[in-house]
Parts: C-alpha cells; sequence; structure tokens
C-alpha cells in the first residue's frame, strides 16, 4: 500500500490535497489543539507524582486550583481528577484509533472484493452489510458487550468495528465499480494476473484517497461509541478511566462538585470537534467540488 | 403511491426476519443464561426453570416456537421481571419513548431547518463563520454531555425545569430530555438545510424566474424550497433512527421511565425475550422511519418515483 502512496504523490491528488490543507487555517489550529492533547495524555501522567488509580485521602472532593494539589481537583475517592481524564483521552483514542484501524482494513478489504467480484458474489456481499446497516447499531454494539465479557477491551473492539466497518465497504464498493472499467485494470486482467493480486496492487492504492478522508470522521465517532458505552457502564469499567465514566461519574456529582463533569466533558468536547474540523477540513482538500459552504 | 407504499411495507417483512434471526443467534451464542447469574439455584430447579421457558429444547425448536409466537404477537414472557410479559413491559415504556423522541425530532424539524433557511439567505461572512460553530459543536457535543449540562443550568443554577425524573402529565419533565435528544439533529439539519439551498438558489431555473421578474420570496417558496428540501427529508430517515436509539441514552441520564433502560438490563440479566422484544420494536421503528422518509422523497420528487 505504501508504494501506492509515493505512486501517487507524485502525481496530482495528494501533492493538491497536501497544499489545500496547509491553507486551512482552522485545520491548523485543531491539528495543533490535538497534538498538544494527544502529547499531554501521553507524557503527563508518567510526571504527575499521582497514578490513576491512587488515593489522596487528605483531599477528597476537593475544586480545582492551580495552587491546590490537584490541578483539576478530586473525586469522591480522592483520586487526582488531572491524571484521570488524562488517563481517559489516553484510553479513549487508544481505542477509538485501533477500532478505526480494524474497522478500515475489513471495510476496504469487503468492499474491494465485492466491487471486483462483481455479480452474485457482489449482491451477497453487500446485501449482508445493507442488512446489518438496518440493525439498530447502537444495540449490536450494547449487544455484543454486554453478552460478552463485560469491559473486556478485546470485546469492546470488535464491538465498535462490528459497526465501523459498513460504511467503509460502501465506499470502496462504488470506488472499485468505478475503476473497474478503467483501462490499466483490464490491462493486468489481460496480461493474466490473478484477481486477488489485481485488487492488491491496482485496486486498494486507487481506493485509498476518499478511505483517507472517512478514516479521519469515523475516529471522532468511534470516541463518542467507546465514551457512550463507558458511560452506560458497559464499556471500560472502574477503576480504569475512559471519558465516559468519567462523564457518568461526574454526573452522579455534579450538584455538588460539578468539576468533576465539567473536567472531562471539556476534553471530550474539544477532542471531538478538533477531529470533525480536521475531518472536515481533510475531506474539502480532497474534493473540492464537495466543499459544503461552511 | 399507494401501490407503490403498500410493496415497500411488504419489502421490510423479509429484513425485519434477517434481523430477528441475527440478534436471536447473537444472543444465544453468547456465553450465561438467564438463571445463571444469582446464587445458584439447585439443577433440579433450574432444570424446571428451563422447561417452563422451553429453554431445554434444541435451538432451532425455540426459535421457530419464537417466531410462532411472534406471528400470534406475543413476545414471550420476561425470564427475569416475574409476572410481567415482555409486551406488557414495552406497552408500558414505550408510550413516553416515542413522546420524547417524536418531540425532539419536531423541536429539530422546527428550529434546524428555519436556521439553515435564514443562514442561506442572509449570508455574511459573520452569519457564515456563526452557523458554522454553532453546527459544529451541536453535531460534535454527544447527548451524555448536553444532557448532564443543560441539567446543571437550567435544572440546577436556574431552577427552570426539573433536574430529572418523571411525573406523568407533567410535559415540564419532558423539556431539557426533548432539547438533548433535538440538539445534534437540529444542528445537522440547519447544515444540510443551508448548503442544499445555496445550491439550488445559483441553479439556472432560479436564476430564470427571477429573470422572469418574480420576487426574492415568490422564488423562494414556489421554486427554490422544494427541490432544496430532498436532502434534508431524506436525511429525516436516519434522524429517525438516530433519535430512536439516542433515546436510550436521554432515558438513562434524565431517569425517564422508557423503554430504553430494558435493553441494557435485558441483555445483562440474558432476559432473552426481553432484549428480542426490545430489538423487534426498535428495529421495525427504525426501518419504519426510513421508509416514510423514502415515499416523502418519492412525493417531492417525482423522478423518483418509478424506479
Amino acid at each position: 500500500m505504501n508504494e501506492g502512496v509515493a505512486v501517487l504523490g507524485r502525481g496530482g491528488p495528494w501533492a493538491d490535497a497536501a497544499r489545500r490543507l496547509r491553507h486551512s487555517r482552522l485545520a491548523a489550529v485543531a491539528l495543533g489543539i490535538l497534538a498538544a492533547i494527544t502529547l499531554l495524555a501521553v507524557l503527563a501522567p508518567a510526571f504527575s507524582p499521582w497514578s490513576y488509580d491512587s488515593l489522596d485521602w487528605q483531599h477528597l472532593a476537593r475544586p480545582p486550583g492551580l495552587t491546590a494539589a490537584h490541578w483539576l481537583g478530586t473525586d469522591r475517592l480522592g483520586r487526582d481528577l488531572f491524571v484521570r481524564t488524562l488517563h481517559g483521552v489516553r484510553l479513549s483514542l487508544l481505542i477509538s484509533v485501533l477500532a478505526s484501524a480494524l474497522s478500515l482494513v475489513i471495510g476496504v478489504l469487503w468492499g474491494a472484493i465485492a466491487g471486483f467480484a462483481g455479480g452474485r458474489i457482489d449482491a451477497w456481499m453487500m446485501r449482508f452489510v445493507d442488512v446489518l446497516y438496518s440493525l439498530p447499531y447502537l444495540f449490536v454494539v450494547i449487544i455484543l458487550t454486554t453478552l460478552f465479557q463485560r469491559g473486556s477491551l478485546a470485546v469492546l473492539l470488535a464491538g465498535l468495528s462490528a459497526v465501523g466497518w459498513l460504511t467503509t465497504a460502501r465506499i470502496v464498493r462504488s470506488q472499485t465499480l468505478a475503476l473497474k472499467r478503467r483501462e490499466f485494470i483490464e490491462a493486468a486482467r489481460a496480461t493474466g494476473v490473478a484477481p486477488m493480486a489485481i485488487v492488491l496492487r491496482h485496486v486498494l492504492p486507487n481506493v485509498l484517497g476518499p478511505v483517507a478522508v472517512y478514516a479521519t470522521l469515523i475516529v471522532p465517532q468511534m470516541i463518542l461509541f467507546e465514551s457512550f458505552l463507558s458511560f452506560l457502564g458497559l464499556g471500560v469499567q472502574e477503576p480504569q478511566a475512559s471519558l465516559g465514566n468519567l462523564i457518568y461519574g461526574g454526573a452522579q456529582e455534579m450538584e455538588s462538585a460539578p468539576w468533576m463533569l465539567l473536567a472531562p466533558a471539556a476534553f471530550l468536547v474539544v477532542l471531538l470537534l478538533c477531529l470533525n474540523v480536521l475531518g472536515d477540513a481533510l475531506r474539502d482538500a480532497f474534493d473540492p467540488r464537495e466543499r459544503q459552504p461552511s | 403511491m399507494l401501490k407503490l407504499a403498500l410493496r415497500r411495507i411488504a419489502g421490510l417483512v423479509p429484513t425485519l426476519l434477517v434481523i430477528i434471526t441475527l440478534s436471536f443467534a447473537i444472543i444465544r451464542l453468547a456465553p450465561g443464561g438467564p438463571f445463571e447469574q444469582e446464587q445458584a439455584l439447585a439443577p433440579a430447579v433450574r432444570a424446571n426453570l428451563e422447561r417452563l421457558y422451553g429453554l431445554d429444547q434444541p435451538l432451532h425448536v425455540q426459535y421457530f416456537n419464537y417466531l410462532r409466537a411472534l406471528a400470534h404477537g406475543d413476545f414471550g414472557p420476561s425470564l427475569r421481571q416475574r409476572d410481567f410479559s415482555v409486551r406488557e413491559l414495552i406497552a408500558q415504556g414505550l408510550p413516553l419513548s416515542i413522546t420524547l423522541g417524536l418531540c425532539a425530532l419536531a423541536l429539530a424539524v422546527l428550529t434546524g431547518i428555519p436556521a439553515g433557511i435564514a443562514a442561506a439567505l442572509y449570508r455574511s461572512p459573520r452569519t457564515d463563520l456563526g452557523i458554522a460553530t454553532l453546527t459544529a459543536l451541536g453535531i460534535a457535543l454527544p447527548s451524555f454531555v448536553t444532557g448532564p449540562l443543560l441539567a446543571l443550568v437550567f435544572g440546577l443554577h436556574l431552577k427552570w425545569l426539573p433536574v430529572a425524573g418523571w411525573q406523568a402529565g407533567a410535559p415540564r419533565y419532558l423539556v431539557l430530555p426533548a432539547l438533548t435528544l433535538a440538539l445534534p439533529v437540529a444542528a445537522y439539519l440547519a447544515r444540510l438545510t443551508r448548503a442544499s439551498l445555496l445550491e439550488v438558489l445559483r441553479a439556472p431555473f432560479v436564476r430564470s424566474a427571477r429573470a422572469r421578474g418574480l420576487g426574492a420570496t415568490r422564488v423562494l417558496w414556489h421554486h427554490a424550497l422544494r427541490p432544496a428540501l430532498l436532502p434534508v427529508v431524506s436525511y429525516l430517515g436516519p434522524a429517525a433512527a438516530f433519535v430512536i436509539t439516542g433515546s436510550l441514552v436521554v432515558e438513562v441520564v434524565f431517569g425517564l421511565p422508557g423503554t430504553g433502560r430494558y435493553l441494557v438490563q435485558g441483555a445483562i440479566d440474558r432476559d432473552y425475550p426481553l432484549v428480542m422484544g426490545m430489538v423487534i420494536v426498535y428495529g421495525a421503528l427504525t426501518l419504519l422511519f426510513n421508509l416514510l422518509a423514502d415515499l416523502a422523497c418519492g412525493w417531492l420528487d417525482p423522478g423518483s418515483r418509478h424506479e
């Protein structure tokens, strides 16, 4: 796949997109904030004297303050909310990036094979996608994560990916259908290249553009799903912190200690907002015709 | 048109059947069972319970028994909430859930679409930036964040509305939940309406209408709005599905006694008939709303009727 990207990079679309992206000031700001949060999430817990599950009995449910022992305050058990929130950001990012990657791989392969095979195979494969589409997707994730070992990260990943790959598969299939009639594919087929090799070598590199755009839009969706599940108590379990279960905990205490809700909520909102802005900018960069006037 | 509608409704049945089969399989493949979680039951008692509910029979027999009962409108008994049938449980909660969903959808349509139209008609750098920021925020904020925040502001600080809970016949309790649920949909509708109307206003037929001397208002109402609303109406199907599933979390946030809690609780309890009933009811609602949106599109756009 790298080879494909390199080949395209020399040509127009990727260089064009990169140039247009650099001109978007909003996207640059979003990228900067994202990088800062990610860096903070990876590094800060290492520098703090507290860990995500250490209890500080001297400071129970303390409000935040710059001079206080705990910048973002503590929860009812005296756990440092700054560390817990960043821990949650890290876990949410990790899970959603992994789930996005997994659903992209499944979706790209499924869509490319269905589109390239065509005929009855295509019809059955896409019918399967349609049926899964018509299931209320949250229900599927909820049922999957509840029934199989609650709180296990592997199950959470599987549940998230199970719904994430559907749209990718559709996008890739329609791209593949358009590609199939092009001369270079026909030439490859005429010279006797095996179908699977054509899919891997010629189809995949050419559908990567739209997939890259969709990838940036799927990550915030996954963060949303993950925190949603953790909010319902079905995802990440205590004492592990995720943005979802921190917000749930904060909502329980919001009458007496609003900071317990506001701290993780602010991080989640900024994270989602930046990812969405970045995704929109990327979509505009790749396809200026479909730009939504905004 | 009626024939088309009937044919499309009939087309939903196989899809629903696949949904039923798939969820039946997933639920039964999962480890654990409805009578395994509390302290262990005596083997004889458990065997009797399983025989009572027909759980001792082979899986395919259970499946066909379930389908046969379903065809008569019988969702079976709840395995954990003794003395209640699944139909009773759902019938108790569903009116509230549907009221909440419809209120949210109506709120979103009544605010989102006019806001989008206004944003398309009165363009200036400042309103453009304002609407972009607002819609981006509305779409990015998940309801389990906006819900508690709204409750914090309007319930705890301003004390205008109840923080949570439900009293029958008191619409005050529905205001914050409906608002929470409507926000992302309204934001998306506003963005969609604005983009689509701007595109239509640039179209040649609008320019020629203006050239014939028609006023801006007349062109908007008689010519531009109908085609501009097409993508908006087709989004209403997915929007309804979003509201239906979203009501789940909003009901949890605001402690409303709708049907939302049954899905999670039922799945945790391995209450097979209850989970199946919820999936079927919510799945059917989703399909139905998508169909309604499709039909509305056909009504707005004569070209798409004869596919």
